[in-house]
């Protein structure tokens, strides 16, 4: 049980780590001052919400090593105590957990938009649901992420209804950011081990059951925004596991840089 | 002034809070942690205090300088044990400003939030909520941004005296 408890909370942690550090690569590039401002303000809360739960995670993790003789190889790697620093920088690209979606390039506005759109409507519906979980932990956390996610929600939502009702070529590019996108949402809803241990303990939340209100919230919005929803298609998957894209790598190397290099440097 | 030994057990919460209520938030200087309604509890444990302060937003960089200050700003009064800890739930709320800070806050150039704020849902292109404008108390005032210079903080303009300020939004 504690083993699936420290994987997902290191999985909601790594989602929101990535996606916050995807976004702050555009500091001092957004299209405009405000939603330069915007954009970065976005990867702040969402590297807030990495930090309550590593920290969480890093709890868990030190207690089952007090708990018991022979550590796992993930904590060999932490050589020792961990902390919410050692869990975001010094493990590597398959111990991550993060769902494929959020380690996207950013490409072009509209796919940066759309990413965006897609996760916050997911993690939306998951943190409404995760409130009421048992871990009182997480139902802080999520209480208290839950405000700002809605903030994300409705900024991006708006962005996807300027951009895809806007001009032909803004159109365009919400079309092409769609067809990159797409195949990576079906990982959201997939279930892991760690899900439905967690779940069966009223800690954690099925992602299956989260689908179909997911599905019908995108559709409102692309409605408004003249864009059509996907035929089915196959969906990428394997992030949950830490099989990852190529990018998540690119990612880690620039993030985790200064530790690799400088073991422990702080200023 | 320095706490001694005797005092250090008789002391009430009060006299702690009027101690914390010099320790001002480096993000909007204007406003002591008290003001912000962020400073949740104190506890007197064999003389260790414990100071229980909650984030306004969950991803704000002060609150690692509001922590070290408090230590700081306790022990240079005497408190030799002080200990900062972090609670999320319930979570941060602008109703939990003071009447004192929102009024400091508007002298300082920023609008203070709503009493009753309108815009908190997920609802798309929504109308903006009324802000009063900081230096001409108008009324006619339109959103430029709903991200600003800080976390806590959106961007608006006034249409009468065309002065930019920030307004404390909706949390």
């Amino acid at each position: 049980m504690n083993q699936s408890l420290i994987d997902y909370t290191l999985h909601l942690a790594d989602n929101s780590l990535i996606l916050g550090q995807r976004n702050s690569e555009w500091c001092g590039h957004g299209p405009v001052l405000e939603q330069d401002i915007a954009i970065t303000n976005i990867s702040l809360d969402l590297i807030g919400q990495a930090r309550n739960f590593y920290q969480y995670a890093a709890t868990l993790i030190n207690n089952q090593r007090d708990a018991k003789v022979s550590p796992t190889a993930v904590e060999r790697d932490l050589e020792g105590t961990a902390t919410e620093d050692s869990l975001a920088y010094l493990r590597k690209e398959r111990e991550f957990r993060n769902c494929l979606l959020v380690e996207q390039p950013n490409n072009d506005w509209a796919q940066t938009i759309l990413r965006q759109f897609f996760f916050s409507q997911y993690q939306y519906l998951l943190f409404e649901q995760l409130q009421n979980s048992k871990d009182e932990q997480f139902a802080a956390i999520a209480e208290k992420s839950l405000k700002e996610i809605t903030y994300h929600l409705r900024w991006s939502g708006e962005w996807v209804i300027r951009l895809g009702d806007g001009t032909e070529e803004s159109h365009h590019r919400m079309i092409k950011a769609i067809d990159e996108l797409w195949r990576y949402t079906g990982e959201l809803f997939e279930v892991t081990d760690y899900e439905i241990q967690t779940t069966t303990n009223g800690i954690g939340i099925d992602p299956s059951k989260l689908q179909g209100s997911w599905i019908s919230k995108v559709d409102e919005v692309f409605a408004d925004a003249t864009l059509a929803l996907p035929e089915k298609t196959f969906m990428q998957t394997g992030g949950k596991a830490g099989r990852h894209t190529e990018h998540l790598g690119y990612i880690l190397t620039e993030l985790q840089y200064m530790q690799r290099a400088y073991p422990n440097c702080e200023w | 002034m320095v706490i001694d030994i005797m005092t250090l057990h008789t002391i009430d919460k009060k006299t702690i809070y009027s101690y914390l209520a010099e320790i001002n938030d480096p993000e909007v200087p204007v406003l002591s942690i008290i003001d912000l309604g962020i400073v949740r509890d104190v506890k007197m444990k064999n003389e260790e205090l414990e100071v229980v302060i909650t984030p306004t937003y969950t991803g704000c960089p002060a609150m690692d300088m509001i922590t070290a200050t408090i230590k700081i700003q306790l022990a240079t009064l005497g408190f030799k044990k002080v200990r900062v800890t972090q609670a999320l739930s319930p979570a941060w709320t602008t109703e939990w400003m003071s009447e004192e800070g929102k009024r400091k806050l508007k002298e300082y150039g920023i609008a203070p939030p709503n009493p009753k704020q309108q815009v908190c849902d997920q609802k798309l292109f929504a109308a903006a909520e009324a802000v009063q404008c900081p230096r001409c108390d108008s009324y006619h005032t339109h959103r430029i941004s709903e991200f600003g210079s800080t976390a806590c903080k959106a961007l608006y303009q006034c249409d009468d005296c065309k002065e930019p300020f920030d307004y404390f939004k909706c949390h």
